[in-house]
């Protein structure tokens, strides 16, 4: 697994208080990992705050899985 | 009007964590007071605080992991904890967990708070000049909010009854569980928690009481003489923290199910002084006329009263006022009655004062013994009022009334007696 997915997963799973293992590639925050509608903003708050880069409303809703954030992440830290 | 019990009861104190915890304490003369040490206080003029004992949960400690997980308690202020923390243990001695629908439909919740998430808003306005409004936390707002204490209960149990949550001040605990049996008597509900819980030993409210002269400020390197109500040399009350909550129940519900009753809610009443934003009306008319209203509910003579806890914050002014509102209630009653302040061991805990001490009015009721005034060396008036100086006094009491004043002139008295 690459570096941003592990730092991905490990503030999913401090944020959502899930074990790590539960956390693949097609897990649905919401629907598989217990988050609310706040808990995914506060999500997307931490991974702008660990990649030091903006995520825009309207991407930060197409987000909905761990696999979204990492696509969405690994492509923004490599443009 | 349907009658109300009280058949559960939960405590967050200075003391202690937990209800027998914190009576045991206070009944043995203990103070809660200490030299702060949430944040440092060095710089403030007043340096001390009645905080809870933190610890592993053993011996009257508090270990919030025990009551809100690390997880959940990141999304609340510190309010909202200590609100959980004793809204379990009430629920857990009242031994009410409905399941059915139309039983948990007839529970609401009403906890306040007099200040609520202060903290928490004072760390986010920081976050806010410093880094921007994109990194204010989604749970800022309901992390904060004085009704969410109510709202997390309520969340956590099902309570889909009457949520409602009371803001006055220092009246807030008092005003909480009047209104609560108010609701219960009028068929709004059948079961209410109510109660109050208050946070708010931090830095910026800390400030604030000092910048308006409420705080003693000289026995920083003396905290547990601090607060002293009546005595000669008080010179303003000591903050605290922590919570209260009271399960309250319409009589005949509570007896269907078989519930201990510790207590019945005899009567409730408020006032406004329409006087000063922070002083109380110097003729102290106000918490006369509510604890007239209170009588006039129970329908019960002053002579009815056997012990009184008082507001007595230990602040200069406002203790004489009270008690001579309490003299000119009682009449040649006067020598009748035992007042004490248990702010003298708790420190003043704002919002949740009314609903920890409705609480030690109804353990003194079960017991037969009325809490100490601590500290009480030297009395700055002379009254034939027992003060219960230092130790606690074992005395019949059926009935014992609760005064709580609050900023902005708001007055509430709660009456309970022996069912």
């Amino acid at each position: 697994m690459s570096d941003i997915a592990e730092r991905i997963k490990k503030i999913v799973v401090e944020h959502l208080d899930v074990e790590a293992d539960k956390i693949t590639e097609n897990a649905s925050f919401i629907d598989d990992l217990g988050a609310d509608s706040l808990d995914t903003v506060e999500l997307v708050m931490a991974f702008e705050e660990e990649f030091g880069i903006e995520i825009p409303d309207d991407a930060a809703e197409s987000i909905q899985t761990f696999g979204d954030a990492v696509k969405f992440i690994s492509e923004k830290s490599e443009a | 009007m349907r009658r109300v019990v009280v058949t559960g009861l939960g405590l967050l104190s200075p003391l202690a964590c937990g209800v027998e915890e914190t009576w045991s304490r206070l009944l043995e003369g203990r103070s809660g007071a200490g030299r702060i040490r949430h944040f440092d206080a060095s710089h403030l003029p007043a340096q001390i605080a009645c905080e809870i004992p933190l610890g592993d949960g053993s011996d009257g400690t508090f270990n919030a992991d025990d009551w809100v997980s690390a997880k959940d308690r990141r999304k609340i202020d510190r309010f909202i904890t200590y609100a959980l923390c004793a809204a379990e243990q009430a629920v857990a001695d009242a031994g009410w967990r409905p399941e059915d629908p139309e039983a948990q439909a007839r529970t609401g919740v009403l906890i306040g708070s007099g200040i609520g998430g202060i903290e928490l808003i004072a760390e986010t306005a920081i976050t806010l000049k410093e880094r921007g409004p994109r990194r204010v936390s989604p749970f800022f707002i309901p992390g904060a909010l004085i009704n969410l204490c109510s709202g997390q209960v309520s969340i956590r149990y099902g309570f889909k009854g009457p949520n409602h949550a009371v803001v006055t001040a220092c009246s807030t605990g008092a005003h909480a569980v009047g209104d609560a049996a108010r609701l219960i008597a009028l068929g709004d509900a059948d079961v209410m928690l109510a109660g109050g819980a208050e946070s708010p030993v931090c830095e910026i409210s800390v400030a604030g009481f000092c910048a308006c002269k409420a705080l003693s400020t000289g026995f920083n390197d003396e905290p547990e003489r601090a607060s002293r109500p009546y005595d000669k040399s008080r010179d303003g009350f000591v903050m605290g923290e922590g919570a209260g909550v009271l399960v309250l129940e319409e009589y005949e519900h509570a007896m269907a199910r078989g519930a201990k009753i510790y207590a019945e809610v005899l009567g409730y009443g408020l006032s406004g002084d329409a006087y000063h934003i922070t002083s109380p009306s110097p003729d102290g008319d106000g918490g006369f006329r509510s604890m007239q209203a209170a009588l006039r509910n129970a329908g019960l003579e002053a002579s009815a009263l056997d012990y009184v806890n008082a507001h007595g914050t230990s602040t200069p002014l406002g203790d004489e006022i009270e008690l001579s509102a309490v003299t000119r209630l009682l009449g040649n009653q006067v020598g009748k009655v035992t007042m004490s302040s248990t702010k003298s061991a708790t420190g003043h805990l704002l919002g949740a004062a009314g609903a920890i001490e409705a609480i030690f009015s109804i353990l003194a009721i079960r017991d037969q013994v009325a809490p100490p005034t601590l500290n009480l060396d030297d009395p700055s008036v002379q009254t034939e009022i027992d003060l219960a100086p230092h130790t606690k006094v074992e005395r019949e009491i059926k009935v014992a009334l609760s005064n709580s004043f609050g900023f902005g002139g708001t007055n509430a008295s709660v009456i309970f007696g022996a069912v």
